[in-house]
């Protein structure tokens, strides 16, 4: 059901290189996975205006404040370390 | 496309020795502009963005990377310069900027949109996830070893 599919939200410096790689990983990996998301991508700065209808945040960069969606802040999909207890978590988080 | 689509021979340094993290973004930003790959800004703006957002990665290895890059607006034409260094330099880690990373492969990305040229975005993060790879590239002395190292981290 795609009513069911999670949005997830990818957060960089500014969004032209970094969070591309870790929002197409993300997504591959799931999709191997069986669970289906969609991904947005922005700078770390625009996050605060981004988050409506987002189920999750995944950044490589910190991010300022209460955002009111779960955040995971990551360098494991550009890295690859510890890119298996993280996408544990993402599952978790995303409750699917 | 693919890394070696985008790599620039003229734009890549090796055994480079740098003073610090500006020195070696300077260096092989002003190899991209002279190739005629990114505006007068381009060495400027990355500095700054550095500065804000740093890009230094830990890798598992005994070599870490930096990744700098900048907006779209300083490029004319995608493309990728990149520099060993013979003794790292400090960048601060993208995740935790307050925290020093010793630095000894960098990436200067030349990308002109965002999202684009994702294959070798991917490819650049299957390098960093490589220790083989870094390795073998951290030893080539001319382009003509990083380009056998990276056709052969493809297959």
């Amino acid at each position: 059901m795609t009513a069911m599919r999670k949005t997830i939200l990818v957060a960089c410096g500014t969004a032209v290189a970094t969070s591309t790689v870790v929002a197409k990983s993300i997504e591959e990996i799931l999709r191997d996975r069986g669970i289906d998301v969609v991904t947005r991508q922005c700078k770390a700065s625009e996050v605060a205006n981004m988050t409506s209808g987002v189920d999750l945040i995944v950044t490589t960069t910190p991010l300022q404040g209460n955002l009111g969606v779960p955040v995971i802040q990551t360098l494991a999909f550009l890295t690859g370390m510890g890119k298996e207890a993280v996408i544990e978590q993402i599952i978790q988080a995303l409750k699917v | 496309m693919n890394i070696l689509d985008l790599l620039v021979p003229s734009s890549v340094a090796l055994h480079y020795t740098a003073a610090d993290s500006k020195d070696v973004i300077t260096h092989l930003g002003k190899r991209l502009f002279d190739a005629g790959y990114v505006r007068d800004t381009f060495v400027d703006a990355a500095l700054d963005r550095e500065s804000r957002l740093p890009t230094g990665l830990p890798l598992s290895g005994d070599v870490n990377a930096a990744i700098p890059h900048t907006e779209v607006e300083h490029v004319m034409k995608p493309g990728l310069a990149m520099a060993t260094l013979s003794a790292p330099v400090t960048f601060q880690n993208m995740i935790s900027p307050e925290e020093a990373v010793p630095c000894q492969l960098v990436f200067v990305m030349a990308l002109d949109q965002p999202k684009a040229q994702i294959e070798m975005l991917q490819e650049i993060a299957g390098i960093l996830q490589d220790p083989a790879v870094i390795s073998d590239l951290m030893s080539a002395s001319d382009f003509e070893a990083v380009r056998a190292v990276l056709l052969k981290g493809r297959a």
